[in-house]
């Protein structure tokens, strides 16, 4: 049976829930291998995180270079074990670093390379939304080991409990690798909300709030979801960029995308129309959003909101 | 210091955008300089003049590099007229429908055949939006990759780049020494937009074109091939209610109906 490698994904010490998803893809096309790239001495640890999903085994590389010269460097022991293995694919999460490993990955290997694949089926065929939601878009890698990139949150992960063995490989990050170097690490706050494309629910806020997400983050926080804005809210610094969603921001699908007060421009559909449930809530009857909610309330979000968040508790208790 | 600066021309984001036998119909839709290639070209031109200019007598260039097709030259342009001096179009047949990779081939052997000490990019494309080409040439190139900045502070006398840089895994400080590629992420400047006089000095400004045999490199085409492409039927939309007094319960229990929560 064929080997597929997925690069473990890790906050911190932490792995993300994106590995079991990544596994589940895996395991469609052959035996999961997972790659952990830690720290010196921390390899055990982060393995140990790694205990959910169809993961057949785990190999570990340490290198405290991972954390000092970032993409090169992962790059760099991937595609060692590229050669070494000749899997039949190689997956990874498609954020920002995963991209990057993924686009030097591919290089190194003189092999293809497919991003943000929202599903890949057992020949390899990546499915992949583009247009911002409006076309889906089937390809495949035509040369070398095909390397793709998974969005998180994009497949019904299999998330039972995995118990693979665990090998570790003396590998060196070669000198050639080591040309950008990373002085200090912030991880983003979060403010105990959930990462936003991680998040299964996110409740976004834009023009109409007037600048007070008090009511959008009580109504996210009653749901356990992230928070999100449009892009009129980060520009009129209402609301940190990161949290943008949109053409130029985060491209947000999950299972439910409560937008407030936001009308709806391309701009901001781009990045949130593949949501699996879509709710708006906006005063104006003509905003483009209504078209495709699922649900649409017209009224004063300032008066909606907090009835629903308390709607949400009671719900729950 | 020679600066370059790789853009690319993209249909209009606002455009609506179709494939066409497997590959983005571009014949049929405006043609603009991707946006976030502003961003680009505007901090070449900040760190350009922090330095010592880059007009005649200055002790910087700015380049701006691009490959398309011969229509591209409006996007590049359009850089120009921002105050870039020069710049390189790689346009060839061949190179239609040609991926990241190949993309990344030849600008990079633009760069090396040019020995340009920064490199700036945006942070994609709003076409492809895959987010590869800056470190797919910093890999090519052997370079340091210091991409997603939202801040970039250059020491010429040291060859030193330091960024900051951003992205959802949070915030790091980074540096490396010439040769560096450095991608910049929207928040980092305001673009400016070109002058009158910006405009018409551009239109003396060289755009030198190149095809592959000038470059060295073979075409690649592409390593990734679409095998369909379907527009995604419109979403219907659903139940509308107008806000009586119990929008917010009625809102609750669609969710629950859903089972949303």
């Amino acid at each position: 049976m064929s080997n597929v490698l997925i690069l473990a994904d890790f906050v911190g010490s932490k792995a993300t829930k994106t590995n079991a998803e990544l596994a589940t893809a895996g395991a469609r096309i052959g035996e999961v291998t997972a790659v952990v790239l830690a720290p010196a001495g921390q390899g055990a640890a982060y393995a140990a995180s790694l205990n959910r999903g169809p993961i057949s085994k785990i190999v570990v590389v340490e290198s405290d270079a991972f954390a000092a010269n970032g993409v090169a460097a992962v790059a760099d022991i991937l595609a060692q074990i590229i050669a070494a293995q000749s899997p039949a694919a190689v997956l990874i999460a498609s954020h920002a670093f995963g991209k990057e490993v993924a686009a030097r990955t591919a290089v190194k290997c003189n092999s293809g390379i497919i991003t943000d694949a929202v599903d890949v089926s057992a020949d390899v065929t990546a499915t992949q939304l583009v247009f911002g939601g409006s076309t889906t878009v089937h390809s495949k890698v035509s040369h070398g080991t095909p390397i793709i990139t998974v969005r998180p949150n994009s497949i019904d992960a299999d998330i039972s409990d995995s118990a693979a063995a665990v090998e570790t490989l003396a590998l060196q990050v070669t000198d050639a690798s080591k040309k950008a170097t990373v002085t200090s690490s912030q991880p983003p706050v979060q403010g105990g909300r959930p990462e936003l494309t991680e998040a299964n629910i996110v409740v976004s806020g834009g023009r109409g709030t007037n600048g007070d997400f008090a009511a959008v983050e009580g109504f996210a926080d009653s749901l356990g979801a992230a928070v999100g804005a449009s892009r009129a809210a980060t520009d009129a610094g209402w609301y940190p960029h990161s949290y943008q969603v949109g053409q130029t921001g985060k491209t947000v699908s999950p299972q439910l995308y409560v937008a407030c007060g936001i009308s709806g421009a391309i701009q901001h559909r781009a990045g949130m129309q593949t949501s699996k449930s879509i709710v708006v809530v906006n005063k104006d009857p003509e905003a483009p959003l209504f078209e495709i909610a699922d649900f649409g309330v017209i009224g004063d979000l300032f008066a909606v909101l907090p009835q629903a968040t308390e709607g949400v508790k009671a719900h729950k208790s | 210091m020679k600066i370059a600066v790789c853009v690319k021309q993209v249909p209009d984001s606002w455009a609506e955008k179709k494939m066409v036998n497997g590959v983005l119909d571009r014949e049929n839709v405006d043609a603009v300089l991707n946006d976030l290639d502003e961003y680009a070209v505007e901090e070449a031109l900040r760190i350009a003049e922090a330095h010592g200019g880059n007009e005649e007598g200055g002790s910087n260039t700015v380049t701006v590099i691009s490959m398309g097709p011969e229509r591209a030259t409006e996007a590049v342009r359009k850089a120009l007229s921002m105050g870039a001096n020069d710049a390189i179009l790689v346009t060839d047949p061949k190179l239609a429908g040609a991926d990241a990779l190949a993309t990344s081939a030849v600008l990079a052997a633009v760069i090396a055949q040019g020995g340009y000490e920064l490199v700036i990019c945006g942070t994609e494309s709003t076409d492809a939006r895959m987010s590869v080409v800056p470190a797919m040439l910093a890999e090519r190139l052997g370079a340091a990759q210091l991409t997603f900045a939202s801040k970039v502070t250059v020491d010429p006398t040291s060859s030193k780049v330091s960024i900051t840089r951003v992205t959802e895994a949070g915030v790091d400080e980074m540096h490396g020494q010439f040769p560096v590629v450095v991608s910049v992420v929207e928040k980092i400047n305001e673009p400016r937009y070109p002058s009158f006089k910006g405009i018409m000095a551009a239109k003396k400004k060289t755009i030198e074109s190149k095809d592959l045999a000038a470059v060295g490199v073979s075409a690649e085409g592409a390593w990734s091939l679409v095998a369909d492409a379907t527009p995604r039927p419109p979403r219907a939309a659903g139940v509308k209610v107008t806000d009586d007094g119990s929008g917010g319960t009625q809102l609750v229990s669609f969710l629950a109906e859903k089972k949303l929560i």
